[in-house]
């Protein structure tokens, strides 16, 4: 970008951005020895001070539980994205709306998710929501704890995407929607073939974004005794006997993991960005 | 204060079913006076230090040497891409086992608390954000703005307290105001390594005294509050620092 004189490039900041702006594959890489580093040493501390199994031993035999915890969490992950974007996308439609008695409200509960904590909304989804509900029929539908937690987290994403869809749409020049008015397009079919189709390239590194934020924030459920990695990883170490030693190699290994995961996705949003930065 | 709102909440306890007991039971009023007062030192701290963070960041991410660039860089990724709860569980659970404990007759309390584990958590992961932040505010000061001063016989030190730094300022405002507001939310998160702030009394209260739906109505109330407030301020913030025909 060339820097024009006294002028301050703003737009580089109008976008709320999760990801640093430089990602980098060694800086990772450096970053998963230093965490191997760390943990070698915290073990071999541990080893020293106890007789039982060493905690990496120990670390090794509890890996697939974890796992397996962890694979709950990008299933809640993956479910929960999918579901916000679905209503998030709605809702940000209801926001673009010309009738007010359908925007404001929309306006309202896009609000509301984006400004309460993610915990918060945990509780009301946990606390408030039936276990289960009766159909018409008298069927039952049951509602297991990790659905109402996947509920939960789709919610505060929902708020957001729906802002994100808002922004996108705001962002399209308005000679767009004039040129698609001079070709006869009627508002639905002008947002559906010319104005949609611009937002997505703007809207996918944002959304990929709330992506990882989602990721990173379903150890949350934990609090909830929902079996993902974190209470999987803490029912290990109460089960190899709960010793302090054990204690900085299960939570290394746990950010480990998520780290693993994230951070592909945060150079691959990253290249994604420049791409379409140059596009426009 | 108590006094005066006490018998309307009692009455609408007997009258609806509505139990906001925080308001008129004495005991629980002061557990929730407490948490509030805890929380918000808890965001007051925590935003703090992660300003301080942010700024010496920026400062060293700017320094000659390429490990001192590296180091703030390897910290940002890593506090970037992990998920803010283990951070705090690694804080308080794996690195708070080993800080030592002193005698206060008859039990042990460790040095560093719950609650300054939180700030430190909450700190080193807003700060993470704010390097970034301060930095590009840093970066987007025009090259001729500062050429400028130099054709004016500035120093470099002049230039960069009297130009540089309340440019920077300005630009990174707006990135900041989002960062600290949701900062400001994580720190609900507190509520696992069990600082009594305000989600964990208000869970308290609603154990004690199963009133559930209006517990948390009270604590929606609460951090849309608080999080409308702090934008507010740092909004016009935003407005009283602009300056005429600069950016915008």
């Amino acid at each position: 970008m060339t820097k024009r004189a006294f002028r301050l490039e703003t737009e580089q900041f109008s976008q709320e951005r999760f990801f640093c702006r430089f990602v980098d594959w060694r800086v990772g890489a450096g970053l998963l020895v230093a965490f191997a580093l760390s943990m070698a040493m915290a073990s071999a501390q541990g080893a020293a001070q106890q007789a039982a199994p060493s905690p990496l031993a120990t670390l090794v035999i509890w890996m697939p539980f974890i796992l397996k915890g962890f694979a709950l969490n990008l299933v809640i992950s993956f479910l929960a994205m999918a579901i916000a974007t679905v209503l998030g996308i709605g809702l940000g439609l209801m926001q673009i709306s010309l009738i007010w008695l359908v925007r404001a409200p929309s306006r309202f509960v896009t609000h509301l998710l984006r400004n309460s904590p993610w915990l918060v909304i945990l509780f009301v989804i946990m606390l408030l929501l039936p276990v289960d509900i009766r159909l018409p029929g008298n069927q039952r539908v049951m509602f297991p704890d990790w659905i109402k937690v996947t509920i939960a987290f789709a919610l505060p994403v929902m708020g957001n995407i729906s802002e994100i869809l808002r922004g996108a749409v705001n962002s399209i020049p308005t000679g767009q929607w004039e040129s698609a008015e001079g070709l006869a397009f009627t508002r639905s079919q002008a947002l559906r073939w010319i104005i949609l189709p611009q937002c997505i390239r703007r809207a996918i590194p944002p959304w990929m974004n709330w992506y990882a934020l989602l990721t990173l924030s379903t150890p949350m459920a934990s609090i909830f005794s929902i079996h993902e990695a974190v209470s999987n990883a803490q029912a290990g170490m109460e089960a190899a006997g709960a010793r302090p030693g054990l204690l900085i190699p299960f939570y290394l290994f746990l950010l480990c993991l998520f780290f693993i995961y994230i951070y592909p996705i945060a150079v691959w949003t990253r290249k994604l960005e420049r791409k379409y930065a140059v596009g426009s | 204060m108590f006094e005066l709102i006490a018998p309307f909440f009692r009455h609408l306890y007997e009258r609806t079913g509505l139990n906001f007991i925080v308001f008129y039971d004495p005991h629980e009023f002061g557990r929730f006076v407490a948490g509030i007062s805890i929380s918000l030192q808890l965001i007051f701290w925590s935003l703090l230090l992660s300003l301080v963070i942010g700024v010496v960041g920026a400062w060293t991410q700017r320094s000659q040497s390429a490990i001192w660039r590296g180091c703030v860089h390897a910290y940002i990724q890593a506090f970037r891409n992990t998920p803010p709860m283990i951070q705090l569980l690694f804080f308080y659970f794996a690195l708070g086992a080993f800080t030592p404990s002193v005698d206060m007759g008859g039990y042990t309390q460790p040095i560093i608390s719950s609650f300054v584990w939180a700030v430190i958590s909450f700190g080193i992961f807003g700060g993470a954000f704010n390097v970034e932040i301060f930095r590009a505010g840093l970066d987007a000061v025009p090259e001729s703005t500062l050429e400028a001063a130099e054709s004016l016989c500035f120093s470099r030190w002049q230039t960069y307290t009297n130009v540089t730094l309340p440019l920077a300022f300005r630009i990174s405002l707006p990135a900041l105001t989002n960062n600290l507001v949701s900062l400001a939310k994580t720190t609900s998160l507190a509520y696992v390594i069990a600082v009594p702030e305000m989600t964990y009394v208000l869970n308290q209260v609603w154990s004690d005294n199963i009133n559930v739906p209006e517990m948390m109505l009270l604590l929606f109330l609460y951090y849309v509050l608080v999080v409308t407030l702090l934008a507010t301020a740092l909004h016009a913030l935003e407005r009283r620092l602009v300056l005429p025909g600069y950016g915008q």
